[in-house]
């Protein structure tokens, strides 16, 4: 193929050509590769937010693809300034209907509030959803679970905002609307429902672990965390405060190796649905002392205390209301709200934006304060 | 000679195979068990011939009860997902054997409930137990030093305290180490934070000490050996009593390197101890861990072995979350 003055050259001439090859193969890969970062960025850069004292490598870190990407569900969020009341129109409960809840509303408040619902949670279904495809006349009927259930969440909304004001508005203005669960879904994403024991043929801490399940956060740690903790309300601390305690694990509060795992199960839950790693709370040389975490330790303490609260006074006594196919697939129990309920993953829901500033009626349980 | 720088054998020879001595006036013929065979493939790595085996009455015993534990874990996986043999290879590294839940205390708990654990782990022990004295009867027989059984034993210290004597000083058979892949890595995790962080435990500082020494120490006496095997010095043996020209280079490698170098021997005894010492520090700081100490990190402070932060914690430090995600306020 080749001439055969360049075949008798080249079998004259005798050459190792591979270890120049091997040479100018991986200098021009790796100059390839350093022009390619140079021009077009390192496509996993990260940046770190620093969470603790210089030197204690407290620090939470993330790529800035998810970074600097904004919540979609921002964009897509509806709102509507109020309409401000000169206090002598007619309010709802004179005008409609069966109304035990945003009753002190003028009309067109009411009617704002109402159709911003629909978008918030319904945006398909529309105004039937809850009141069904009936005539205006009759949209005072309690007979469709839905409107059931949407009153008392409104009461839990308004609850939020009123009672844990601590933890929803503790960095700033931020408080919660029906779009922070639900974002434009009939039934917000990331409910969670007992599925504890998941291991067959065995009892007790061989049956509620070691199980890749959504509730364990595809770990083997315990599946049964969140039902414990934010539904039975157990002890989630497990540390001798002591540097010697005499104790049997198990017995009295001397907390067992499988105690802490449930924990663990429970922090990595909470470090999923807020993005973050261990040291965004705690100063991980000694996670149960409060005096060296973190200001976010205490907004978080306040939030397990809310979804304990939210859980038992709103959302299980609910269970009767639902029909079978709101229910657990395991134990028919109602869904349960928890941090990622409302976070999606992100340290603060839809990266803090202000839900109550246009809504003061779903900011108070009593009478809005219009600005 | 270059194919001898290679990870792998080159060169191999293959003839009759080697059938070993006899010094225990048949003894140990007697107990020399299957046909000997050679494998090039193996012969890559190490020796290609393989067997026989001296299994032995020590052996057979501890091969039986591995064979029971291993066994008694594994049916126990399957039974967990319902005899569904996919779902046992899909949770394969999630599932384990758990030993009893602390309500049961020392007791001996219901088979499906931390039982069947007490059972596998006692023939683990076992199994672990007379795999030791093996190795101790095996050198006796070839008239070794009995170097490798104490540092199994140094290993079976450890084994011990976790699977035996911790439980029982603890009061609950719940704190032994669960059978299986990452189970057995959250108890470790679990282990570290529910006894205040095990990091500032002096015991386990040692260990690692020890067991990265041990890395390191290979690492380089395997890397001077090499370097003179050109001299000789993978002759290791002869050169120990006949010191020749590859030893004086790899001495004076290392004393001109760090001013001080070990001897042709003695590397040996450094390799030995760092090995051996790692599982009994490790073993010592386990037990102490919940028996003496609830709380290292506050047992630490206590003894000036942590520093408290003393003055500002440093809040004016933290990033704004704004800031992090690109919209400052």
């Amino acid at each position: 193929m080749l001439p055969k003055w360049f075949d008798k050259w080249n079998a004259d001439n005798p050459t190792n050509v591979f270890g120049p090859a091997i040479l100018v193969g991986v200098l021009g890969g790796a100059i390839f590769v350093a022009v390619l970062l140079v021009t077009w960025g390192n496509p996993a850069q990260t940046a770190s937010m620093q969470t603790g004292p210089r030197g204690t490598g407290m620090s939470v870190p993330e790529f800035d693809v998810a970074r600097l990407a904004p919540d979609p569900t921002i964009d897509a969020y509806y709102t509507e300034a109020a309409y401000k009341p000169n206090g002598d129109e007619e309010l709802a409960k004179d005008i409609y209907k069966n109304v035990q809840v945003l009753g002190d509303l003028t009309e067109d408040n009411f009617n704002r509030v109402m159709n911003a619902m629909t978008q918030w949670v319904s945006p398909e279904e529309g105004c039937a959803y809850c009141h069904g495809d009936v005539d205006l006349e009759e949209y005072g009927s309690d007979k469709i679970y839905t409107k059931v259930v949407a009153r008392r969440m409104i009461q839990m909304t308004q609850s939020i905002n009123e009672d844990w004001s601590g933890h929803v508005n503790a960095v700033a203005e931020v408080g919660v609307n029906c779009y922070t669960c639900h974002r434009g879904e009939n039934v917000p994403s990331d409910i969670w429902f007992r599925i504890s024991p998941v291991n067959e043929n065995v009892e007790g801490w061989s049956a509620n672990q070691n199980r890749a399940t959504s509730l364990s956060q595809s770990t083997s740690l315990p599946s049964d965390a969140l039902a414990k903790y934010l539904e039975d309300a157990e002890v989630i601390a497990v540390h001798s405060l002591e540097s010697r305690e005499d104790g049997v694990p198990g017995q009295d509060g001397y907390a067992s190796i499988q105690q802490t795992e449930r924990t663990y199960s429970l922090m990595n839950y909470f470090s999923n649905s807020l993005g973050v790693n261990c040291v965004f709370c705690h100063n991980s040389r000694a996670f149960y002392d409060g005096g060296q975490n973190t200001p976010q330790w205490s907004t978080a303490s306040l939030g397990i205390a809310m979804v304990q609260s939210l859980n038992t006074d709103y959302l299980v006594p609910l269970k009767d209301t639902y029909p079978p196919e709101r229910l657990g697939p395991v134990y028919a129990d109602a869904p349960k709200a928890a941090c990622r309920t409302c976070h999606k993953g992100y340290q603060r829901p839809l990266q803090g934006m202000n839900m109550t500033a246009d809504w003061p009626e779903l900011a108070v349980s009593g009478t809005p304060v219009y600005k | 000679m270059i194919e001898y720088q290679n990870i792998f054998t080159q060169v191999q020879v293959q003839g009759k195979p080697e059938w070993g001595m006899d010094d225990s006036d048949g003894e140990l013929t007697a107990e020399r068990a299957g046909k000997p065979f050679f494998s090039k493939f193996l012969g890559l790595f190490g020796n290609a011939q393989v067997g026989p085996i001296n299994a032995g009455m020590l052996g057979i015993i501890s091969a039986v009860c591995f064979m029971i534990w291993f066994n008694i874990v594994g049916f126990s996986m399957l039974a967990q997902v319902g005899w569904s043999v996919p779902e046992f290879l899909r949770q394969l590294f999630w599932l384990a054997l758990e030993p009893p839940g602390p309500e049961h205390g020392l007791s001996m708990p219901p088979l499906n409930d931390g039982g069947a654990f007490i059972i596998a782990g006692m023939f683990f022990l076992v199994g672990c137990v007379t795999w030791w004295l093996r190795t101790y009867q095996l050198a006796q027989q070839h008239k070794m030093g009995k170097h490798l059984a104490w540092a199994f034993a140094a290993l079976l210290w450890l084994i011990l305290v976790l699977g035996l004597f911790r439980p029982v000083l603890m009061g609950s058979w719940s704190e032994a180490v669960p059978y299986g892949i990452f189970p057995h890595l959250d108890w470790t995790t679990a282990f570290s934070i529910r006894y205040g962080n095990l990091y500032y435990n002096p015991f386990h500082c040692l260990s690692i000490v020890f067991l990265y020494g041990s890395v390191l120490l290979f690492a380089m006496h395997g890397g001077t050996i090499l370097a003179v095997t050109r001299y000789g010095g993978d002759r290791e043996l002869e050169q120990i009593y006949d010191r020749g020209t590859a030893t004086e280079r790899a001495a004076l490698f290392w004393r001109w390197t760090m001013g001080f170098n070990a001897t042709m021997e003695g590397i040996h005894r450094w390799a030995w101890w760092f090995a051996v010492l790692t599982p009994i520090t490790g073993g010592i700081g386990i037990l102490l861990t919940g028996t003496v100490v609830d709380n290292w990190f506050i047992w630490a402070q206590e003894h000036n072995f942590a520093p408290m932060y003393d003055g500002a914690y440093g809040y004016e430090d933290y990033g704004s979350y704004e800031a992090f995600i690109g919209k400052e306020n």
